[in-house]
C-alpha cells in the first residue's frame, strides 16, 4: 500500500493530470449540451412552435449555441484534453508551466465558452458563421491560445525523446494555424458604446473570402488536423500496433496543411467572389482528397495484424469507424466542391448532412474512442465499467448518424432539384414555400437521428461515471507504459 | 526521400517545425485574399451604391443580431431559375459596405438579396410578428418582440466607427443621423435632407405606428432597401466584368 502511494506520488510529479481529467469531464459535459442543442434546433425546424415566441430561444440565436458547443466546447475540450496528455507522454516530460498552467488553460477556456454562449442568447454576435463571438471574447481566447502554444511548445522543448512524435506535428499545426485564422478573421473595431458591438475591418467580398478562409480551415485545422493528432496517438495505443507508415505520415502532414488553406472559396461558388478565386478553391479542394485519404489509410492500416481487436475492443471500434467516416466525408467534400455539383448542393441540406457526417462520424467517434481509452487510464481504473454499454453506444450512435445523413441527402438533393424545376410552359414549377413544406418529413427523421446520437452519448456518460466511481483502482505497476508506440522512429 | 534530405532534421527541431508549418499554411490565404484588395475590378463599377441610412444601418444590425443569415442568403447566383425567382444576380458592389457580409450559406428560407420592394410594409410587419398567419407552411420564428423602441443612442457611434473603417459617411450625415432615422420612419416628416444625403432612401410607416421609432421600423426599412440601389437597365456588361 505504501509502495503504491509512493508510485502514485512519483507519477503525479512527473505528469500533470488533474486539469486533463477536468478537460475530459468538460468534453463529456459540453458534448451532451451541444448534442442536446442540436436536437432542440432540429425540432424547431420540424415544429416551429418550439421557438417559443421568445427572443432568446429563436432558431437564429440558438443555432450558434449548438455549433459553438459542439465545435469549440466539445471538440475544443477534447483537443485540450488529448493534446496535453499526448504531448507529455510522447515527450516523457511534465507539462510546461505545471499544474497551474493546466488549470489556467482549463478555466480560461471554459470562460470563453460560457461568455460566447451567453452573448449568442442575448443577441451579441459578429454575425460570421463559426466566428460569432464578439471582440472581447476573441481577445480573451487569443490570450488563452498563446498560453496554450507556450505550454505545448514548452513541453516539447523539455522532451527526453529526440524526435517529436507525429501526433504532436498535427496538434502543433492545429494550434498555430487556428491562431492565425482566429486573428485574421476577427480583426474588428468596437463601436465604443458598451461591449456588445463591433464592425470588422473587411467588408463585402473581401470579408466573405476571409470568413471562409477561416471557416473552412476551422474544419481543416480545428476539426481535422487536431483530431488527426488524436488518431495518431490513440489508434496505435488501442490497437497496440505502430503507425502503419512513417513516410505516409510525413507526406500526408505537409500536403494536408498546405492544401487545406486554399479550399475556402468552395463555400462561395457562383457568388460575387471573382471566378479566379472560385476556381482555385475548387482545384485545391479536389487535390485535398489525396492527403485526406493518405491520413485515412495510415489510420486504418495501423490495424494490420490486429483486426481481431475490432471484435473485442468496442472503444477501438469507435476510433476506426471514425476514420471510415473521415474517409467518406473527405471524398464527399471534394465532390461537392466541383462547381457543377455545388450549383445543386449549395444552400441546401446536403451541406448540412455533409458537415454532420464529418462532425458526428469523425470528430464525435474519434473523441468517444479516445475517451473510452483515456478515462480508465486517467483515473487509474482497471478498465471500463461496461464494454457492453460501449457497444450499445456505438450501434445507437451509428444508427443516428445514418438516419441523419440519409435524411439530409434526400432533402438536400430534392430541394435543390425543386428550386430549378420548370413546368411544361417554362415557368418555375414550385414556389419556395412548397420546397419548405416538402422538407418536413426529413426534418423529423433528422431530429430522430439526433435523438439517437444524444441517447448514445448519455449511455457514455453513465458508463464513464460508473467507471470513475465503481471500478477498482489498478496496482501502479499495471498502468500502461508511458513509452511512445514504436511508430515514427 | 530526397537525396541528402532527412525529415529527421525537422522533427527534431521544434522551432523549425513550427516556422515551416506557419509558412506552409500562410501561402494559400495570402494568394487568395491579398489580390481581392489590390485588383480594382473585384468590385464592379456600377452606379447607385451608397452607405446605409441610419435607420437601415440599425435594421441591418438587428438582422445580424437575430441571426437571419443562418436561414436566408443574400446572394443571387447567375442561374436561370434564380434569375426568375429572385432577379439579377448579386454584385460584389452591392455588399461593399456590408460588415459583416451576409451572403449566407443556407436557404432554409428564400434569398433576400432583392427582397426590397417585393412586399408591402404591412406585409413585412405582419409576417415578422406572426409568419404563419400569412404563410401557413412557414417554419420561421415569430419576431413580435421587435415592436419595441429602437435604441437610438448607438447610431452615431456606429456611423463614426464605420467611417473610421472607410465608409464615406460625411460630417453632415453623422450630425443628422438621428433626425434622418426619425424622418425615414415617418412619411409625414420632411424627407428632403434624407433623400439628398441617401439617394433612393424610401420613407415609410414601416410598422404601422409613426409615433414610436421601433426595431421593427429599422428592420423593415433595411429589408425594403435590399437589392434596390442598382438600376440594372443602366448597367453595361463592361461594368460588370470582374478579374
Amino acid at each position: 500500500m505504501a509502495a503504491m502511494a509512493a508510485g502514485t506520488a512519483l507519477r503525479e510529479l512527473r505528469y500533470v493530470e488533474g486539469p486533463i481529467r477536468a478537460f475530459a469531464i468538460a468534453t463529456v459535459f459540453w458534448g451532451v449540451v451541444g448534442f442536446l442543442m442540436g436536437v432542440v434546433i432540429a425540432a424547431q425546424l420540424a415544429w416551429p412552435l418550439l421557438n417559443l415566441d421568445l427572443e432568446w430561444t429563436t432558431f437564429g440565436r440558438l443555432r450558434p449555441v449548438h455549433t459553438s458547443a459542439v465545435i469549440f466546447a466539445f471538440g475544443g475540450n477534447a483537443l485540450f484534453c488529448t493534446s496535453l496528455y499526448v504531448v507529455q507522454r510522447t515527450c516523457r516530460a511534465r507539462l510546461f508551466g505545471g499544474e497551474e498552467m493546466g488549470w489556467f488553460l482549463f478555466w480560461g477556456y471554459q470562460l470563453v465558452i460560457v461568455t460566447a454562449a451567453l452573448g449568442y442568447v442575448l443577441g451579441v454576435t459578429q454575425g460570421k458563421e463559426y466566428a460569432e463571438p464578439e471582440w472581447y471574447v476573441d481577445l480573451w481566447l487569443t490570450v488563452v491560445w498563446v498560453f496554450y502554444l507556450v505550454a505545448f511548445g514548452g513541453t516539447i522543448l523539455r522532451r527526453e525523446e529526440p524526435h517529436i512524435y507525429v501526433a504532436n506535428w498535427f496538434y502543433l499545426a492545429f494550434i498555430i494555424t487556428v491562431a492565425m485564422l482566429h486573428i485574421g478573421n476577427n480583426l474588428a473595431l468596437p463601436i465604443g458604446d458598451g461591449l456588445a458591438k463591433s464592425y470588422g475591418l473587411a467588408a463585402g467580398v473581401q470579408d466573405a473570402m476571409i470568413q471562409w478562409w477561416y471557416g473552412h480551415n476551422a474544419v481543416g485545422f480545428f476539426l481535422t488536423a487536431g483530431f488527426l493528432g488524436m488518431m495518431y496517438y490513440f489508434i496505435p495505443k488501442q490497437a497496440e500496433r505502430p503507425v502503419y507508415s512513417y513516410r505516409l505520415s510525413i507526406v500526408h502532414f505537409w500536403a494536408l496543411i498546405f492544401l487545406y488553406i486554399w479550399a475556402g472559396p468552395h463555400h462561395l461558388h457562383y457568388t460575387a467572389l471573382p471566378d479566379w478565386a472560385q476556381t482555385l478553391g475548387m482545384v485545391f479542394s479536389i487535390m485535398l482528397w489525396m492527403p485526406s485519404w493518405g491520413g485515412m489509410i495510415n489510420g486504418i492500416m495501423t490495424l494490420s495484424g490486429a483486426w481481431d481487436k475490432l471484435r473485442t475492443n468496442p472503444g477501438l471500434r469507435f476510433s476506426v469507424t471514425a476514420v471510415g467516416f473521415y474517409g467518406m466525408s473527405t471524398f464527399e467534400g471534394p465532390v461537392m466542391s466541383i462547381k457543377a455539383v455545388n450549383a445543386l448542393s449549395h444552400y441546401t441540406d446536403w451541406t448540412v448532412g455533409h458537415v454532420h457526417s464529418g462532425a458526428m462520424g469523425w470528430v464525435g467517434f474519434v473523441t468517444f474512442g479516445a475517451l473510452y481509452w483515456l478515462v480508465p487510464v486517467l483515473w487509474r481504473k482497471k478498465g471500463l465499467y461496461s464494454e457492453r454499454l460501449v457497444s450499445w453506444h456505438f450501434w445507437i450512435a451509428t444508427l443516428g448518424i445514418v438516419l441523419y445523413i440519409t435524411a439530409m441527402w434526400v432533402s438536400g438533393i430534392m430541394q435543390g432539384l425543386m428550386w430549378r424545376a420548370y413546368d411544361e410552359l417554362g415557368f418555375l414549377q414550385y414556389s419556395f414555400i412548397e420546397t419548405v413544406a416538402a422538407m418536413h418529413p426529413y426534418y423529423v427523421i433528422r431530429f430522430l437521428g439526433g435523438v439517437l446520437y444524444l441517447s448514445g452519448a448519455l449511455i457514455m456518460v453513465y458508463n464513464l461515471w460508473k467507471t470513475v466511481t465503481e471500478v477498482p483502482r489498478v496496482e501502479e505497476a499495471a498502468v500502461p507504459a508511458r513509452a511512445v508506440p514504436a511508430a515514427a522512429q | 526521400m530526397f537525396k541528402g534530405f532527412s525529415h529527421a532534421v525537422i522533427e527534431r527541431n521544434l522551432l523549425l517545425l513550427g516556422v515551416l508549418t506557419l509558412i506552409t499554411v500562410s501561402i494559400g490565404g495570402l494568394a487568395q485574399i491579398v489580390p481581392l484588395f489590390t485588383v480594382e475590378t473585384t468590385i464592379e463599377r456600377v452606379q447607385g451604391i451608397r452607405p446605409y441610412t441610419p435607420l437601415e444601418l440599425m435594421g441591418r444590425d438587428i438582422y445580424v443580431r437575430e441571426g437571419c443569415y443562418v436561414c436566408h442568403s443574400q446572394m443571387v447566383r447567375p442561374f436561370r431559375d434564380e434569375h426568375e425567382r429572385y432577379g439579377h444576380y448579386s454584385l460584389a458592389a452591392e455588399s461593399m459596405y456590408d460588415r459583416p457580409f451576409q451572403w449566407g450559406s443556407k436557404r432554409t428560407g428564400p434569398d433576400l438579396a432583392r427582397v426590397g420592394g417585393r412586399y408591402s410594409d404591412e406585409w413585412h410587419a405582419q409576417h415578422l410578428r406572426d409568419p404563419r398567419s400569412l404563410v401557413p407552411e412557414s417554419i420561421m420564428p415569430p419576431y413580435a418582440f421587435l415592436d419595441r423602441p429602437l435604441d437610438t443612442s448607438r447610431i452615431v457611434s456606429a456611423m463614426r466607427t464605420l467611417r473610421a473603417l472607410g465608409v464615406p459617411y460625411t460630417d453632415e450625415m453623422i450630425a443628422n443621423a438621428l433626425a434622418d432615422a426619425r424622418a425615414q420612419a415617418n412619411p409625414e416628416a420632411d424627407g428632403s435632407g434624407l433623400a439628398q444625403r441617401y439617394p433612393r432612401a424610401r420613407q415609410g410607416n414601416f410598422d404601422g405606428n409613426p409615433r414610436v421609432l421601433t426595431e421593427m421600423d429599422a428592420l423593415i426599412a433595411y429589408l425594403q432597401m435590399l437589392g434596390t440601389l442598382v438600376d440594372f437597365r443602366d448597367v453595361t456588361p463592361e461594368q460588370l466584368r470582374q478579374q
